[in-house]
C-alpha cells in the first residue's frame, strides 16, 4: 500500500500501556477497510512497538525503549493508554514496568520529553479516569493533569519537542476515529495548539457536545423523559444522562456500525471529562427542587427552566406515549394530504 | 542454576512479567508476576450498586461485556430477580461476540506471530508463516481485522458500543431489537460464517462441529487450507501437544445462561471425569500477594494493598477449590461441558497442553457463531427486552459466568443500599495464580515447570507459546 504522505518522512511511534485496561487499543483495531497496522502504514507511521501487536518480547523491547529515552533513536509521536498509577505515596509501585524493575511512572517521564508529540489515548491518560476514583484520587494522575485539573505526571507546563501540549484523546473508550485521526493529523504535519480544546483535547471531536445528533432529541425537545433504562425518551431527566455537558461527536459518527450510548439505550456519563469517574449514582439524576443539578452547557438556569415547562405543555400525545415504551408504539400521524 | 526476568511480555492482555530459575536449559521454577494494580474493588465499595455497571465493566477492555454480565448477574442475584427471556439472548448474543472476537484476535495477533520468530528459520513451514503470521507485517491481520470490525457491529446494534457499554442490565439489555435490526444482525452472522469457513476453517462449521476424535482431526487437515489446519502442522512439528501441561483440574461456571439453562454447563474436569462445582469451595490466600491477610472466602475478603509486602511477587491473589488450583477457559468450558473431542484430546494427553487450548478456542467460536444463530431465530421481537426490579438495601450474591478465558466471578455485598464489598475473581487470577502459603504454584507456574527454554532462556519460543497458550488477561486478573 502507497503511504498518503509521500512528501514526508515517516514518522516513528512507540505505544505504551500504563494503568490501563486495554480498551483504547481494542478500539482502534477497528480502523480502516484492513485494520490498524495497514492504517499507520498509509499514513507513513512506523510502530517502533505496541504492548499488543509487537514481535518484540522482554529484552528486546526494553531496548527499543531505552534507545528513545537516551535519544540515540528518534520519536515521533509516544502514545500512553492508561492511568499513571502515582501511588503508594509517589513511588508509582502500583505499576511497574514488567521487566524493567522501574515504575511505569518513571518510563513515562523519561520517554515523554524525547517525543515530538506526546498522546493520552484514553481518558485515563488524559485525566486518570476511573482509576483515579475515590479512594485512590490522591494516586492516580493523567498525564498533564490530575482529575481535579491540577498537574498531572509530567505537570501541567509539560511541552513535547514539537512545543505542544499533551494531546488528550479522551473517551472511555475513545471512538477508533479519534485515535486514527489525531495520529493521522501528526502524520500530516497539521496538528496545532489551536485544533485543541482548553483541555487539550483534539476539537475535531471536541467542539460539539454528545447530545448533537442524539436521536433521542425529539424527546429531549419536549421534556418527554424515560422513567427507566429501555425506555425510548429524553434520559437527562431521571437518568443520569450527561450529554448536554459533555464533549464528543458520538452522536454525529457510528460506532461499532452503527450505534452510540443514547442509541444503545443508555445514559452518556460524560466519560470525555475529566472527573467523570467521581459520580456516585451514575444512574440518577441529581436534583435539586426536582430541577436537574447539571444543566445544559451554556444554557441560562431561567431559560431552560421556562422552555421546560412550555415544552412539557406542548408534549404531543405520540411523543409522551412513547416516551415511556421500549418501543415506538404511536406512529407519526399522516397529514390529510401528504407532507406539503 | 540461573535467575532470568522475562517482561514485558507483550502480545497478552495487559502487564506481565515472570521470574524463571533455568538449571541446563531447563525451567525448574517459574514466577507468574502481574505488575499493575487499580483497585477497582476499593472504587466500588460505597457506591449505588447500578454504579457497578458503569465501573466493573471498565478493569477490562477486551472482556468488557463479560464484565458487565458478572455484575448484572450478581445484582439480578441480589433480586431474586429474572431477566426478560429476550434479554438473556441478546445478552448472550453480545457476549458470544466478544468472545469470539476474544478467541480470533489471540489466535492472529497475540498467538500465531511466535511463529514466525527467527529461531524458527529452517522449518518447513516458516516462510509461509511469517507471510501469513509476522507480527505486524503478516497477510492475516488485514483480513481477520474486518472481519472483527463486522463482527463486532453486533456491538452497535445491541450495546450501543465497545468495549465499555451499560446496555447489560439485571433485567436484560436496555434496547428492544426490532424486525430491521435483526435482519442485520443475521447478516453479520452470516459473514462471520464465510470469514470462519472460508480462511479458518477452509471447511464447513458443520464439519468443525462434528469432529469427535483425532482421527477426525486428522481427516479436516487432510482436506482443510485454513490457518487452523496450518497450526496443526506447525503444532504436530512442535509436539505442542507435549507442551505446557496444566495442573489438570478444569474449572467452569457454565456459560450463556437463560432463565433455565446455559449453552455450557458448571462443572469441575479431572482426569477421572466431570465432577459438581460449589461456589462456597472458593477461596483466596493472599500470602505472596501484595496485601494485607484478609478472610479467605470472597463474601468477607478485603483488597488492602500493600506494596511493600516481604517475600510477595504479586498483585494477584491466589484462587483455591478445597485448596487446589484450577485451569479455566475454552479448554475447561469444553471439557466440562463433556465435547467429545477435547476430551479426547485431554485424555489421550493426560492433561491440558499448548495444543489443546488453541484448538478448543477454535472449536469454541464454530459453537458460538451456530449457538448465536438459534439465539436470534429464538428472539420473540414483539415482547420486552428487560423486566425492571428493586435491589434489596441489604443482600449478597454472587455473578458467576465466563468470559472468554474462564470461569469470571463477582462477589456483591450490600449494606443500607450501598455496595459494602465487592471481590471480584477473573479467569487469569485462576490461571495465572501466584504461589499459596502451602507453596503450591499456580496453573501457569506449574505448565512452565520442565520447560526446555535451551541457550534462548527468556527469549525461548517454548516459553512464549506456552504462556499465550492460556491467552492471559492480565488487566482483570489482578484489577
Amino acid at each position: 500500500m502507497n503511504a498518503v504522505t509521500p512528501s514526508r518522512a515517516n514518522k516513528t511511534l512507540l505505544w505504551l500501556q500504563a494503568g490501563s485496561c486495554g480498551g483504547c487499543t481494542m478500539s482502534v483495531l477497528e480502523v480502516g477497510a484492513k485494520g490498524f497496522m495497514r492504517e499507520l502504514q498509509a499514513f507513513g507511521i512506523d510502530l517502533l512497538w505496541h504492548p499488543s501487536l509487537s514481535e518484540e518480547s522482554g529484552s528486546e523491547a526494553i531496548e527499543i525503549f531505552e534507545d528513545v529515552a537516551e535519544g540515540r533513536r528518534p520519536l515521533d509521536i509516544l502514545c500512553i493508554e492508561g492511568s499513571i498509577m502515582m501511588g503508594p505515596d509517589g513511588t508509582g509501585l502500583y505499576s511497574r514496568m514488567a521487566g524493567t524493575g522501574k515504575t511505569t511512572l518513571d518510563w513515562v517521564r523519561r520517554l515523554a520529553p524525547r517525543a515530538n508529540y506526546c498522546v493520552a489515548v484514553g481518558t485515563c491518560a488524559a485525566f486518570g479516569g476511573i482509576p483515579a476514583a475515590q479512594p485512590f484520587s490522591e494516586d492516580v494522575s493523567g498525564l498533564q493533569y490530575g482529575d481535579g485539573l491540577e498537574g498531572g505526571a509530567l505537570g501541567r507546563e509539560f511541552r513535547s519537542l514539537s512545543g505542544m501540549p499533551v494531546i488528550n484523546i479522551s473517551g472511555c473508550a475513545p471512538h477508533p476515529g479519534w485515535i486514527m485521526e489525531t495520529l493521522g493529523a501528526i502524520a500530516f504535519d497539521e496538528f496545532a495548539y489551536t485544533d485543541l480544546d482548553k483541555l487539550g483535547r483534539p476539537r475535531f471531536y471536541a467542539k460539539t457536545l454528545a447530545h448533537h445528533g442524539c436521536d433521542r432529541n425529539e424527546y429531549y425537545e419536549f421534556k418527554a423523559s424515560a422513567e427507566k433504562l429501555s425506555d425510548l425518551g429524553c434520559m437527562m431527566e431521571h437518568l443520569g444522562c450527561k450529554a448536554t455537558q459533555a464533549v464528543g461527536d458520538c452522536n454525529q459518527r457510528a460506532w461499532n456500525g452503527g450505534g452510540s450510548c443514547t442509541h444503545g439505550g443508555f445514559s452518556c456519563i460524560a466519560c470525555t471529562s475529566p472527573g467523570f469517574e467521581a459520580a456516585n449514582g451514575f444512574l440518577k439524576t441529581p436534583k435539586v427542587a426536582g430541577i436537574p443539578v447539571g444543566l445544559p452547557l451554556d444554557m441560562p438556569k431561567a431559560w431552560f427552566v421556562a422552555l421546560a415547562a412550555l415544552s412539557k405543555s406542548a408534549t404531543p400525545d405520540r411523543v409522551r406515549k412513547n416516551a415511556t415504551s421500549d418501543r415506538v408504539t404511536t406512529d407519526p400521524q399522516r397529514g390529510k394530504a401528504g407532507p406539503k | 542454576m540461573t535467575r532470568v526476568i522475562a517482561g514485558p511480555f507483550n502480545r497478552v492482555e495487559g502487564d506481565l512479567e515472570v521470574a524463571l530459575d533455568i538449571q541446563d536449559g531447563v525451567i525448574a521454577r517459574a514466577e507468574v508476576t502481574t505488575t499493575l494494580y487499580r483497585g477497582f474493588e476499593a472504587i466500588l465499595a460505597g457506591r449505588p450498586p447500578s454504579d457497578a455497571l458503569v465501573i466493573a465493566p471498565r478493569i477490562c477492555g477486551i472482556c468488557s461485556v463479560s464484565q458487565s454480565i458478572a455484575a448484572a448477574t450478581a445484582l439480578r442475584n441480589l433480586a431474586g430477580g429474572r431477566a426478560a427471556p429476550n434479554g438473556y439472548l441478546a445478552a448472550n448474543l453480545a457476549h458470544a461476540a466478544e468472545n469470539i472476537a476474544d478467541h480470533l484476535t489471540h489466535f492472529y495477533l497475540f498467538f500465531m506471530p511466535d511463529f514466525a520468530r527467527v529461531e524458527y528459520a529452517g522449518r518447513a513451514w516458516f516462510e509461509p508463516t511469517v507471510e501469513r503470521f509476522k507480527a505486524v507485517s503478516g497477510h492475516a491481520s488485514p483480513e481477520y481485522l474486518p472481519a472483527r470490525r463486522r463482527l463486532l457491529e453486533i456491538m452497535g446494534l445491541i450495546a450501543g458500543k465497545w468495549p465499555h457499554s451499560l446496555a447489560f442490565q439485571p433485567g436484560g439489555v436496555t434496547k428492544a431489537i426490532d424486525i430491521g435490526e435483526r435482519v442485520r444482525l443475521a447478516g453479520i452472522l452470516a459473514d462471520t460464517q464465510v470469514f470462519l469457513e472460508q480462511t479458518l476453517f477452509g471447511v464447513s462449521l458443520d464439519d468443525i462441529l462434528s469432529m469427535q476424535t483425532e482421527e477426525d482431526l486428522d481427516a479436516f487437515r487432510a482436506k482443510a487450507s485454513g490457518d487452523f489446519g496450518a497450526f496443526l502442522d506447525i503444532a504436530d512439528d512442535l509436539a505442542l501437544r507435549n507442551l505446557g501441561r496444566g495442573p489438570c483440574l478444569l474449572l467452569s461456571y457454565g456459560a450463556y445462561h437463560q432463565a433455565e439453562a446455559s449453552l455450557f454447563p458448571a462443572g469441575i474436569a479431572g482426569l477421572g471425569g466431570v465432577t459438581s462445582f460449589d461456589g462456597s469451595r472458593i477461596s483466596e490466600d493472599v500470602a505472596f500477594s501484595w496485601f494485607s491477610d484478609t478472610a479467605e472466602t470472597p463474601f468477607e475478603a478485603e483488597t488492602t494493598p500493600d506494596a511493600h509486602k516481604s517475600g510477595a511477587y504479586s498483585w494477584a491473589k491466589a484462587p483455591r477449590i478445597d485448596g487446589k488450583p484450577m485451569e479455566t477457559g475454552a479448554a475447561a468450558r469444553l471439557t466440562v461441558a463433556g465435547h467429545p473431542l477435547i476430551t479426547a484430546l485431554i485424555a489421550r494427553d493426560g492433561g491440558t497442553s499448548v495444543r489443546t487450548r488453541v484448538i478448543a478456542r477454535l472449536v469454541e467460536t464454530a459453537i458460538l457463531v451456530h449457538a448465536m444463530q438459534g439465539w436470534l431465530r429464538e428472539l420473540r421481537l414483539k415482547e420486552a427486552f428487560s423486566t425492571h426490579f428493586a435491589l434489596p438495601d441489604d443482600a449478597r450474591a454472587a455473578g458467576l459466568v465466563e468470559a472468554a478465558r474462564g470461569a469470571l466471578g463477582h462477589w456483591v455485598t450490600l449494606t443500607n443500599g450501598k455496595i459494602e464489598r465487592y471481590q471480584i475473581i477473573a479467569p487469569t487470577t485462576w490461571n495465572f495464580s501466584p504461589r499459596d502459603r502451602t507453596g503450591l504454584a499456580g496453573p501457569l507456574e506449574q505448565a512452565l515447570e520442565g520447560v526446555e527454554t535451551g541457550a534462548l532462556g527468556a527469549k525461548s519460543a517454548a516459553l512464549q507459546h506456552v504462556i499465550r497458550s492460556f491467552d492471559p488477561c492480565m488487566v482483570c486478573t489482578a484489577h
